[in-house]
């Protein structure tokens, strides 16, 4: 998709075959859907508030064809769930795998572009290193499709990326394909301290709010200078078209394209529309504050991530459709973690059109997004709020699918959508609960009983893993 | 706080119940529990557990009350000993990220000029704050017991110093002596901190050691690594003491274990990664690992290796474990009921895992015949479960320590109750 705002005559490329576009940098993910084939008698969370017991998923071509009990469908592969549990595929909109790489050596610190506040510019994707071995530790907790995001070292980190979590040895070739880029924000103490104990801007909180203002106002300029110069051609090439050589001005200059800025091109992008923008916020009043930078400059904001006040303002963020992608457990690790609680994702979900989700932000946390799902579930349930498991599933589904803009392709069973699938060995709300099989486009990606010998990484290859991951 | 708080045990408990307050001694029958005793009686279905001024004195069925004695009804709920929360910095560092805040480590550079200054002295106990928010956070989730621990800082130095197991009912006499461990980092996460070589760091441990024998004097003008205090600390430990290692390389922990025998030492091994590889030397020695079945991921080099499958593998060979949770060592130090879960879902038997947080931890910290049990004689420090105690949608519904009822509120309840949703549903 053209995400991409400048890209002089050349946007308009159609893409063919398994390529969505042949842009630099676009994705060359292919799926190899598996055979046709029918998951039996298991108890389904479709990821869209529902819960069949005793239902089959139906899985062709890669995509979901149908959810319900009794499937007619003789060529498919049967997989007796009798006693299973299967979800979509889970999704973590907050990732730095690849990034922050493990082993965490020196040569891999690849996440923050910690030398300006502002470097939107940046493209954490050309920071992954696909060999990360967490790709393949979060696809055996049913990780499908992830967000990996610069840090919150800068006010704007840069531009994230939705990769499908497969083996590959480039990142293009996990690159979800037409998923929007994403952009990072951060607030708060992060770039005040980053910046602040260099002795430059920002050091405090009014100077990060200044910083993304300002940032912002370049971007409207550039924005300007851009659609002059479209006009300007515009008005050329018209000009130059008309009735053979009548009007003809000889003497008018074809206009020159301003310089591309590649930081402001990712806030105009943002402005525009194109670019989903994912704020690392904690604190209730800083995620107002940013709500209204959202306004000053006309942008929508996917997601507050972290937001460990979230609860604070779930109302508003219910009515302005704004997620929070929140931990279950953390908190006090600073000041503005201080007022963390168990309840953050329950509450934050309970108001009428409220979007929680589940982020990891960790190597460890991504490969138990499902139990994190369960503690904020049993939680707010101990509340008094009504959360059954067929409506949490969504905080690891639906709703981070929603925040990425991908919501039409996955993070529910409905026909049609890519065929991400997690067939569990019981209730996934569990701490026994682990994937059996993991489908990605209608193809086994993970089957517990038979794991990947040797492992995916080619780090990993050849070094003591000892049989086991 | 003295004052007694008198709240409603949520209606599961069935009775209207007055729980005191963390001051008040009680005398407590909790009648038909499952009992969960980690003794040779095993689990006992519908028990009784009969608390007497702050012991337990009789598990059995069909206990009598008696005059003044709280009857609490279990109805079938699983109680377990309190929980172990693991290595922690509880009470020594209030907001990880606030050094105002945080008196865990220390470090001398700036003062003396150089890098490396050993100070097995440093002992984080006289900074110990009961009545810090993340105890409170973490003892409603029924962790009663933790080491609070020193963290060596990338620019401290390789002797973290000591520290010991509190208990977490906000006394001020927290520490039990027999607890008292001196840390030790080893590995590439040390060697910042020690010469920037593992080599240097075994060269260091050695040098410090002969410098507290007195059979071998150091001559007027040799350069000595311990101030005259650490020396006598360092001896102590040295006389059969405990030092914890926190190392993960095999190499690396067969050095330790070579360096222990050498030197009289009883070791415990911490983080461990790649202990597994050394499982059948470890349960020779009888040397336990501090472990966090999150990992199976290589941090570092010395992670290589690391598997969801290291605590199955070490308790199937021998090896005593507990465990502690990395990630968010203090503020979630209740996570590793969590890690306990997720062990026995990667082979490591359930029984194992609830002795791992409870049996096991204290024998490993000197405290075996005082806590980690529900049988006559020892500390009444308990907790009732909503369900399966390892299993994450289950809560801590009530927690006694030395058979005094704990306040089940903390700071984050009090947030939770303010911002509390105003069109909830109630459930019944």
């Amino acid at each position: 998709m053209a995400w991409r705002s400048f890209s002089g005559a050349a946007l308009a490329v159609l893409a063919f075959g398994a390529y969505a576009s042949d842009e630099p940098y676009s994705s060359t993910y292919q799926a190899h859907p598996g055979p046709p084939t029918v998951i039996r008698n298991a108890t389904v969370l479709d990821g869209t508030g529902r819960r069949l017991d005793g239902s089959d998923v139906l899985i062709r071509d890669g995509k979901i064809v149908a959810v319900g009990p009794g499937l007619d469908a003789d060529d498919a592969t049967v997989v007796d769930a009798k006693g299973r549990w299967v979800t979509p595929g889970l999704i973590d909109v907050h990732s730095h795998l690849g990034v922050y790489a493990s082993p965490g050596v020196n040569a891999s610190q690849d996440g923050n572009e910690a030398t300006d506040p502002v470097t939107a510019g940046v493209w954490a994707e050309h920071s992954v290193w696909p060999q990360d071995p967490g790709f393949a530790t979060a696809l055996a907790g049913g990780v499908t499709t992830l967000q990996v995001l610069p840090g919150s070292a800068n006010l704007i980190g840069g531009r994230g990326v939705t990769l499908r979590n497969v083996p590959a040895t480039t990142y293009q070739a996990m690159k979800f394909p037409g998923a929007p880029q994403g952009l990072k924000m951060a607030c708060g103490e992060n770039p005040k301290r980053v910046y602040g104990s260099r002795k430059a801007a920002p050091s405090t909180r009014m100077g990060n709010v200044a910083g993304y203002r300002q940032a912002f106002a370049d971007a409207q300029d550039y924005q300007r200078q851009q659609e002059k110069y479209a006009r300007d051609l515009a008005a050329y090439e018209s000009k130059q078209s008309k009735d053979k050589d009548k009007d003809k001005d000889k003497d008018a200059e074809r206009p020159e394209p301003p310089k591309r800025d590649l930081r402001l091109e990712t806030l105009v992008a943002a402005m525009k529309g194109e670019v989903p923008v994912h704020i690392h916020c904690y604190r209730a009043d800083e995620m107002v504050t940013m709500l209204d930078l959202a306004r000053e400059f006309n942008f929508r904001i996917a997601a507050f991530h972290h937001g460990v006040e979230a609860y604070k303002i779930a109302d508003r963020l219910a009515q302005e459709g704004v997620c929070g992608a929140l931990w279950s457990d953390w908190w006090g690790f600073k000041m503005e973690a201080y007022d963390g609680i168990w309840e953050n994702l329950a509450f934050v979900d309970a108001p009428a059109n409220g979007c929680a989700i589940v982020h990891s932000d960790d190597a460890d946390g991504i490969q138990r997004l499902n139990q994190d799902a369960a503690k904020g579930m049993s939680r707010g349930q101990r509340a008094g709020l009504d959360i059954p498991p067929e409506r949490a599933i969504r905080w690891i589904t639906s709703n981070p699918a929603k925040a990425l803009g991908i919501a039409d392709r996955v993070g529910t069973l409905e026909p049609g959508k890519m065929a991400d699938v997690v067939v569990w060995n019981g209730n996934p709300f569990s701490v026994y609960a682990l994937p059996d099989l993991v489908y990605i486009d209608g193809a086994v990606a993970v089957d517990r009983k038979a794991p990947p010998k040797p492992p995916a990484s080619d780090f990993l290859l050849g070094q003591p893993t000892g049989g086991a991951r | 706080m003295n004052r007694v708080i008198q709240r409603l045990v949520p209606g599961i408990l069935g009775a209207l119940v007055v729980l005191a307050g963390t001051t008040q001694a009680q005398d407590v029958l909790i009648r038909g529990a499952k009992v969960y005793t980690q003794t040779e009686r095993g689990t006992l279905e519908n028990a009784d557990v009969l608390v007497r001024n702050g012991r337990i004195a009789e598990v059995g069925k069909g206990l009598a009350s008696g005059a003044g004695v709280t009857v609490i009804e279990a109805r079938g709920r699983p109680l377990t000993p309190g929980l172990f929360g693991g290595i922690t910095a509880l009470g020594i560092e209030e907001v990880s990220l606030e050094p105002s805040t945080v008196d865990s480590s220390t470090v001398y550079e700036e003062a003396r000029g150089t890098a490396f200054e050993p100070r097995p002295e440093f002992d984080v106990t006289p900074a110990f704050n009961p009545d810090s928010v993340a105890i409170g956070v973490n003892r409603v989730e029924g962790i009663t017991f933790a080491m609070v621990a020193p963290t060596a800082l990338p620019d401290g130095t390789m002797f973290g110093g000591q520290g010991a197991v509190a208990r977490l009912d906000g006394r001020t006499d927290a520490f039990a002596a027999a607890s008292r461990t001196l840390f030790v980092d080893l590995g590439a996460s040390a060697t910042a901190s020690s010469g920037k070589s593992r080599a240097a760091q075994f060269m260091l441990l050695e040098q410090a050691t002969r410098e507290t024998q007195p059979a071998k004097p150091l001559r007027d003008g040799d350069a000595r690594l311990l101030t005259p205090t650490g020396r006598e600390v360092l001896a102590r430990y040295l006389a059969g003491g405990r030092i914890a290692f926190s190392v993960d390389r095999a190499a690396d922990i067969r050095q330790v274990l070579a360096y222990s025998e050498r030197n009289g030492v009883h070791p415990v091994i911490i983080g461990g990664a790649q202990a597994w590889q050394v499982a059948a030397l470890l349960a020779k020695s009888h040397v336990p690992v501090v472990l966090d079945p999150f990992l199976d991921l290589p941090g570092s080099f010395d992670q290589l290796g690391a598997s969801l499958e290291n605590a199955a593998r070490l308790h199937q060979a021998g090896v005593p474990i507990t465990f502690t949770n990395f990630s968010m060592p203090t503020h979630a130090a209740h996570k590793v009921r969590h890690a306990a879960g997720l062990a026995v879902a990667h082979g490591l038997p359930w029984d194992a895992a609830l002795a791992a947080l409870t049996t096991t931890p204290a024998q490993v910290f000197g405290l075996g015949t005082e806590l980690g049990r529900i049988a006559p004689g020892y500390s009444a420090d308990l907790v009732l479960w909503s369900g399966d105690p390892l299993e994450v949608t289950t809560v801590a519904e009530q927690v006694w320590i030395e058979g005094r009822s704990q306040s089940m509120r903390s700071r984050q309840t009090e947030l939770r109750d303010r911002y509390r949703p105003a069109t909830t549903p109630s459930k019944p």
